[in-house]
């Protein structure tokens, strides 16, 4: 995906895969490169989206799933993107740190609708576990998104659309 | 399940309230859709309406933090409770968030582990002028809960303070906790009360003013302070960073004023029931 000249506060449909994941996961994939093991997915290029989806109706491919916080996944952010994580998804401001890593590894943040879950889960066309069971609505799920809204919150040049708030 | 159980209606409750937004809040979406300038917060308030009709429609949760279960019983003087009673209320409660959907959200504090549905918020109120028992269920999200502020003013703090406590919580909630918000403020009591005041000054309705005439006017001051921050909705600037404010207040101490803010994200939602027996 071309997302290099994406500006900050420009809308974006995405058409694409990505991996939930929101605090607990990202603590165990930190432990798992530190301990330099395996991981259970492919992170290079990869797009994470922080959400824990809320159980799925019967009949329906995912429950509501709007995104989470993004702010308290700031500290899990540098060894990731090392490890190829390209694109993150999530709801609000993020430390000015995280906003220089993206601009030192050209990656990108978009906010999804926050507080938009049903919206979101009719964007949504498949769900597949990964991995972390245990952790229910924290568990890594694999999504497959056909025109999922989003709007550029950092581009990959560190500016942010919410610099003056 | 029978229709007038206790368990049919607590399960009304939480459908209500995790599925559909309050008229009250919607009409002042609404409205603020309508009189939004800003092109892309005007397009956030659409996608909060917008979502807010398919959750209705389709009967999945407004947002997936359905939240952590608070609920106020309030008694009349014609009840009696038991133990047995709270525990019913509990149990039903967790059998209505798993059997309509809702997101396992609630673990232990410092072992974490696996989400559960275990664990709720539970309040007894007395209530003489009332018959029969209110049951008003709160679905508390904690993107906005987390945004939660106490201070402990001197006694002869002025109300200025206060407002500019008010202002930099709001700040400092900013578009994490999804605004546009609806602000509860409590002062009064003792630390604990007044949190617990402004949790419950989220259950005013919205269409009302404030009774208390100083409150109203303290409700109005902070409306137009907070609306002035430029945050709007989803952190997109604009006017609309605050639907309503709402202020309650409960005697103090003369050597202290404690102050209690509880931000609602923009799905502010709780329902609620009256019911002649338990």
């Amino acid at each position: 995906m071309k997302f290099e000249n994406l500006k900050s506060g420009e809308q974006f449909f995405l058409n694409d895969f990505l991996y939930t994941a929101r605090d607990q996961a990202h603590s165990r994939l930190l432990k798992l490169i530190k301990a330099q093991s395996s991981l259970p997915i492919d992170l290079s290029d990869s797009i994470i989206y922080y959400c824990g989806p809320s159980a799925t109706p019967n009949g329906r491919v995912v429950g509501s799933c709007g995104p989470t916080t993004s702010s308290r996944m700031d500290m899990f952010v540098e060894p990731l993107l090392k490890a190829g994580l390209r694109i993150m998804i999530g709801k609000g401001r993020r430390s000015k740190k995280v906003r220089m890593l993206i601009k030192k590894y050209k990656a990108i943040y978009f906010i999804a609708p926050a507080g938009c879950g049903a919206l979101l889960s009719t964007k949504i066309v498949s769900k597949k576990l990964i991995c972390f069971k245990d952790l229910g609505p924290e568990a890594i799920y694999r999504l497959k998104v056909k025109d999922f809204p989003l709007i550029v919150a950092i581009d990959s040049k560190g500016h942010s659309i919410y610099e003056d708030i | 399940m029978k229709t007038d159980s206790l368990q049919h209606q607590i399960d009304k409750l939480v459908k209500r309230a995790s599925f559909s937004l309050r008229p009250d809040l919607m009409n002042l979406l609404i409205k603020a859709y309508r009189s939004e300038p800003v092109s892309r917060a005007k397009k956030a308030l659409g996608w909060i309406i917008d979502n807010a009709r398919i959750a209705e429609k389709e009967n999945i949760p407004i947002c997936q933090d359905t939240g952590f279960p608070v609920i106020f019983i309030e008694l009349g003087k014609d009840i009696k409770i038991s133990a047995d009673d709270a525990k019913r209320i509990e149990k039903y409660l967790v059998t209505s968030y798993e059997n309509n959907f809702l997101r396992a959200s609630t673990l232990d504090p410092i072992t974490r582990g696996a989400p559960s549905y275990k664990g709720l918020s539970m309040h007894f109120e007395f209530n003489p002028a009332l018959k029969g028992v209110k049951l008003t269920f709160l679905l508390k999200g904690f993107g906005s809960e987390n945004k939660s502020q106490l201070k402990m003013f001197n006694p002869t703090a002025k109300l200025e303070e206060i407002e500019e406590f008010v202002l930099s919580s709001v700040k400092s909630a900013g578009p994490e906790a999804c605004p546009p918000f609806v602000v509860g403020l409590g002062i009064g009591g003792t630390s604990n009360d007044c949190l617990l005041l402004a949790k419950k000054a989220l259950l005013m309705p919205l269409d009302k003013s404030n009774p208390d005439k100083t409150l109203f006017k303290i409700e109005r001051s902070l409306f137009k302070k907070i609306n002035s921050l430029g945050i709007g909705p989803m952190g997109f600037g604009g006017m609309h960073t605050v639907l309503a404010v709402r202020v309650k207040k409960e005697p103090t101490h003369i050597a202290g004023l404690p102050v209690g803010v509880n931000i609602s994200c923009h799905a502010l939602r709780y329902a609620s029931i009256k019911i002649f027996k338990l």
